[in-house]
């Protein structure tokens, strides 16, 4: 890539930050050049992050009408699925997904709450509530 | 013993490609650009005669304390961690990524102070924060890794070790015995575009948004890495005074353009209105043509002397 034509799309995925980028100037000689992004770039990252906030926002919707308990909703809204969530646990997917029931979510140890809310990085007070808004988010 | 970014990542034999369908990250298959960074850094002590240092713990305070004792030292220590939990991301950026990598050099009023390669400017993290990052489980683990050169040669001997990790690069891209590494990666993953049809709308568009992510959001230089091995060609034609690796210079950039191009038909398919169906098949077109023009460096590469 020329470096005339590296980008400058101040992408809002760059929350202002740049990345460096390998270019060629006008010689066809390599130089680095600090790029605010290109729009294809901002169009794939906003894709995954909207598909996140729609499994979280299902998420929610399915733990408020009782059908999923709140690991549910905390698992997707931390961006992660039950795979990132086993291996980030060491529980098995099958153990996880029936922690998703409503009931047996209740009746789970301090124990295992613990290793949900450790993974997660939220509380255990957190982690058995439903927040009122979804929040697909790292903070 | 003054390297490049571009020398290091091309005398490491860091580039390659790769296509895993039954490794999943997120739901989707992951599709590397190079190797990853233990290996990396194998390459590094292989051809260039550095020592390296590399350390991974079974227990994170282990981990904490190597790192904690290695800065008091002085050291500049090399770590790799998730990219979710590193606060100084910004919020668009964090995704469960295991395979990042950072320098730390230093400690400051609980914060590390830390050189990131995808940032201009140095950042702080708090400690348990890395702690966190550099401990997470899963696909790609990084359990704790840290590493730091330990002997340094006094001088390299371009000569000999450039024609010989180009050429290593060159015939594991082109000759590999797996279908799902180097140029045949490429093909099968134009093949799985070519089925995409059959798959769910949303999948669809999901996992061609996945490639152009994996693509151009992880790394550095842009393309896949492509770029940056261009440059390398260039630094190492120029340190060897040879018309060919110039030459194959200027074919890998086309190659980083024809990628971007793959990327920006991949972006346009995925905007596509409702009622238009997507266009598999010149994707995936599109994406044969930038195998068998990155398959043509290598194979220029191979049948040449170099230097």
């Amino acid at each position: 890539m020329e470096q005339r034509k590296v980008p400058q799309h101040n992408i809002s995925t760059y929350a202002n930050n740049k990345k460096a980028m390998y270019a060629t100037d006008e010689n066809g000689k390599y130089c680095v050049v600090a790029s605010s992004g290109w729009d294809v770039e901002e169009a794939v990252t906003k894709q995954a992050l909207r598909e996140l906030q729609r499994l979280a926002s299902e998420a929610h919707s399915r733990v408020s009408s009782g059908e999923a308990s709140p690991l549910y909703y905390h698992m997707y809204a931390r961006r992660m699925d039950p795979q990132i969530l086993s291996e980030s646990t060491g529980i098995y997917k099958w153990r996880i997904k029936r922690h998703f029931k409503p009931a047996v979510f209740a009746g789970l140890s301090e124990k295992i709450y613990r290793r949900y809310a450790e993974a997660l990085g939220i509380s255990i007070e957190t982690l058995c509530k439903l927040p009122e808004r979804v929040n697909s988010s790292a903070e | 013993m003054p390297l490049s970014e571009a020398m290091v990542f091309g005398l490491s034999g860091a580039l390659m490609f790769a296509y895993l369908p039954f490794v999943k990250l997120g739901g989707m298959p992951i599709v590397a650009y190079r190797s990853l960074p233990k290996s990396i850094i194998k390459g590094l002590q292989k051809n260039l005669g550095i020592t390296m240092k590399m350390q991974t713990f079974s227990q994170p305070q282990k981990g904490r304390e190597a790192l904690d004792t290695l800065l008091a030292q002085g050291k500049l220590v090399g770590a790799q961690t998730s990219v979710f939990w590193l606060p100084y991301f910004p919020e668009e950026m964090r995704f469960h990524f295991n395979a990042h990598n950072l320098i730390v050099y230093g400690q400051e009023n609980g914060e590390y102070l830390i050189s990131d390669p995808v940032f201009a400017a140095p950042v702080r993290c708090e400690v348990s924060a890395l702690q966190k990052a550099r401990f997470v489980k899963g696909v790609m683990a990084p359990k704790g890794l840290l590493y730091y050169p330990q002997k340094i040669p006094a001088a390299i001997d371009y000569a000999t070790i450039i024609p010989k990790v180009i050429r290593k690069t060159a015939k594991r891209m082109l000759k590999t015995p797996v279908p799902i590494a180097g140029i045949r990666g490429i093909r099968a993953l134009a093949g799985k575009i070519g089925k995409l049809e059959r798959e769910d709308r949303r999948y669809a568009k999901l996992f061609l948004g996945h490639i152009v992510r994996m693509q151009e959001e992880i790394g550095t230089g842009g393309a896949g890495f492509r770029f940056i091995y261009a440059s390398f060609l260039q630094e190492a034609g120029s340190l060897l005074d040879s018309a060919l690796l110039r030459e194959t210079s200027v074919m890998m950039t086309s190659v980083g353009d024809q990628w971007r191009e793959f990327a920006l038909m991949s972006v346009k398919a995925i905007r596509g209105k409702k009622s238009r169906s997507l266009d598999f098949s010149s994707l995936k077109m599109k994406l044969e043509s930038v195998a068998e023009a990155e398959a043509a460096v290598y194979r220029k590469l191979l049948e040449n002397r170099l230097g």
